[in-house]
């Protein structure tokens, strides 16, 4: 259970992030670096403990999994977006559309098949009942 | 903070540990499915959580966006498992392009206001993005085979390389000292989208598993990179995730070929037809009648499939001849090998599809204690992962690289097209060993006649 042991840390390391002003922020913040830097060493330990384990059976449905993960560009692009801009609106607006639809298609195309994959592997038992049908 | 500042952000909280017990779920087929699911579920909070944004006041590009995305992400869902290295390719290039286009926007919104830190990562993240996405759209042209699979190289590349990275760099200097010039910023995004292209066009397609685990770790770090300047943090989880990931999938596929990162994007493998390797002695066919009768009278039988075994869409021909010989009381598994094949996991997927239980699939290390005890080997495709030289002939380009040893077996047939040298472009001693007989012929007829020769024993 070393999920556990990394949990607290990145809960107190996220809790500094939230305490800060949101968006408006511009300016530079060492609080919000620093906590940043926290997470990103955190999720790089959780991240190795955690893919060290996937077996190589699994290692084209990890990509694809992973993949559709960092879909989650999504929420950035979805305020982008969807904001509205002193200047370059239309610009701004375009390159979020564009964004918006990339993340998209991994989110919706990664995780649709890395489900369809998973569901190919399975035990012999399971092969068999299916057979006899 | 407001209350819907909070709604937000308990659901990027909520989002990350989904997304993390979904890849601690994938340490097993059993659980696998339903930790994807919870993962999704984490997606879609995180989406439905993001359209309360209090910045958003214009939903129209937003609709269009998710619409349009979804159109395209399910029909790509739905494509053949044949086609899933040229997929995955693809979707490393719309990760990357959303990155990027992240980075553009807020750089265009914000111009040089962003702050030194930010505007790091900003450069960080839209020069990976980028060069992401030039260089896995053409990973996937050469896996779909639309461009040349063998490396394509030049006179001077490593120079034009080098040019471009130092090209980039300079430019990221500059416009961090000076960040309202614009001009250093898209000279920099051209030159990555440029040199994207470059680092994969010299890359042979046998060395893809490596390319695609180091763009998918490229992909990660891009949009762990925009998580910075955001200041998101469920985007720097996931990206980082998806970033480790891809950097240990690499260094398992180095590992499984012997090579180092450097080598397998600079080395042009495949590309020199090495001449000297003269070996002695002919190989041997065999008639499918004499295969059809060792492989009914067998005690264990171990199919050893490449990438042949997936161009010529052998595996449910494969596991037809796997189930009858299995009826008939000769245990039969499936070795493979990390390589196999042009992703990492590629021939667990393609025999997963052809209905072959788990159980079945064997690792290299699982696997080759039990050849000597093997009466047959079937190597389908397959090539250099079972080349004895490798592990014999400390002289062999391949040297070092760990193989199924098949050879090991009391008996060896090869399915293989043609008498012709593989990808790389080495002898394959294999083929020339008394024990090994060859099979010729597209491996999915082979098989079929196979199953029909060994009914009638």
């Amino acid at each position: 259970m070393n999920l556990l042991l990394f949990q607290p840390m990145a809960l107190i390391a996220s809790w500094y992030l939230f305490a800060e002003e949101p968006a408006k922020g511009l300016s530079f913040n060492p609080a919000v670096l620093v906590a940043s830097l926290y997470v990103f060493a955190l999720a790089a330990f959780l991240g190795y403990q955690v893919i060290s384990r996937v077996p190589p059976l699994l290692h084209t449905p990890l990509m694809s999994a992973t993949n559709a993960i960092s879909g989650i560009s999504l929420i950035g692009s979805l305020v982008i977006a969807g904001s509205r801009y002193e200047h370059h609106q239309k610009l701004a607006s375009a390159l979020g559309c564009l964004a918006v639809t990339s993340a998209m298609i991994n989110v919706t195309g990664g995780f649709l098949i890395t489900d369809r994959m998973l569901k190919m592997f399975r035990k012999k038992e399971a092969v068999k009942a299916e057979e006899k049908k | 903070m407001i209350f819907g500042q909070y709604f937000l952000e308990a659901t990027y909280l909520i989002a990350s540990c989904l997304f993390v017990m979904g890849l601690k779920s994938l340490s097993h087929p059993d659980t696998a499915r339903r930790g994807m699911i919870m993962a999704a579920a984490g997606m879609a909070a995180a989406l439905f959580g993001t359209l309360f944004h209090p910045d958003i006041h214009n939903y129209i590009w937003i609709i269009v966006g998710l619409v349009v995305g979804s159109a395209i992400g399910i029909p790509m869902a739905m494509v053949p498992m044949t086609a899933m290295p040229q997929r995955t390719a693809l979707s490393h290039a719309f990760g990357a392009l959303a990155a990027s286009m992240v980075g553009l926007a807020e750089y265009v919104i914000h111009g040089g206001s962003l702050g030194p830190i930010k505007m790091g990562a900003l450069g960080l993240e839209v020069m990976l993005g980028s060069l992401t996405v030039t260089g896995s759209l053409i990973a996937a042209g050469k896996l779909q085979e639309v461009i040349r699979g063998t490396p394509i190289m030049f006179k001077g590349q490593h120079f034009v390389n080098l040019g471009l990275f130092l090209g980039m760099i300079t430019c990221f200097v500059l416009w961090m000292i000076n960040p309202a010039a614009g001009v250093y910023f898209y000279t920099l995004v051209g030159l990555a989208f440029l040199f994207g292209v470059m680092l994969v066009i010299p890359i042979g397609s046998a060395d893809m598993p490596v390319v695609m685990s180091l763009l998918n770790s490229y992909a990660g770090l891009s949009s762990a990179a925009t998580g910075f300047v955001l200041g998101n943090n469920v985007l720097i989880i996931a990206g980082t995730l998806d970033g480790f990931s891809g950097f240990i999938l690499s260094i398992l596929m180095c590992r499984a070929m012997n090579r180092s990162i450097t080598n397998v994007l600079f080395g042009g493998f495949g590309s020199v037809v090495a001449t000297d390797t003269a070996v002695a002695g002919s190989m041997r066919e065999v008639t499918l009648d004499d295969v059809a009768v060792q492989l009914a009278y067998a005690n264990q039988v171990v199919f050893v499939p490449g990438y042949g075994m997936a161009t010529a869409q052998a595996q449910h021909a494969c596991r037809e001849l796997g189930d009858l010989l299995e009826e008939r009381g000769v245990s039969v598994k499936y070795g493979i090998h990390p390589v196999a094949g042009r992703m990492p996991g590629h021939m667990n997927v393609l025999l997963a599809e052809a209905n072959v239980p788990y159980s079945s699939l064997y690792e290299m290390e699982q696997i080759n204690p039990e050849l000597a005890t093997t009466d047959v080997a079937v190597v389908i495709g397959a090539n250099d992962v079972v080349n004895p030289d490798a592990r014999d002939n400390p002289k062999s380009p391949i040297a070092g690289m760990p193989i199924i040893e098949v050879d090991r077996a009391k008996s060896v047939v090869v399915l293989k097209r043609g008498k012709g040298k593989g990808f790389s472009g080495l002898e394959n001693p294999l083929f020339f060993k008394p024990v090994t007989g060859m099979l010729y012929g597209d491996a999915k007829s082979s098989l079929t006649n196979l199953t029909q020769a060994v009914q009638k024993v």
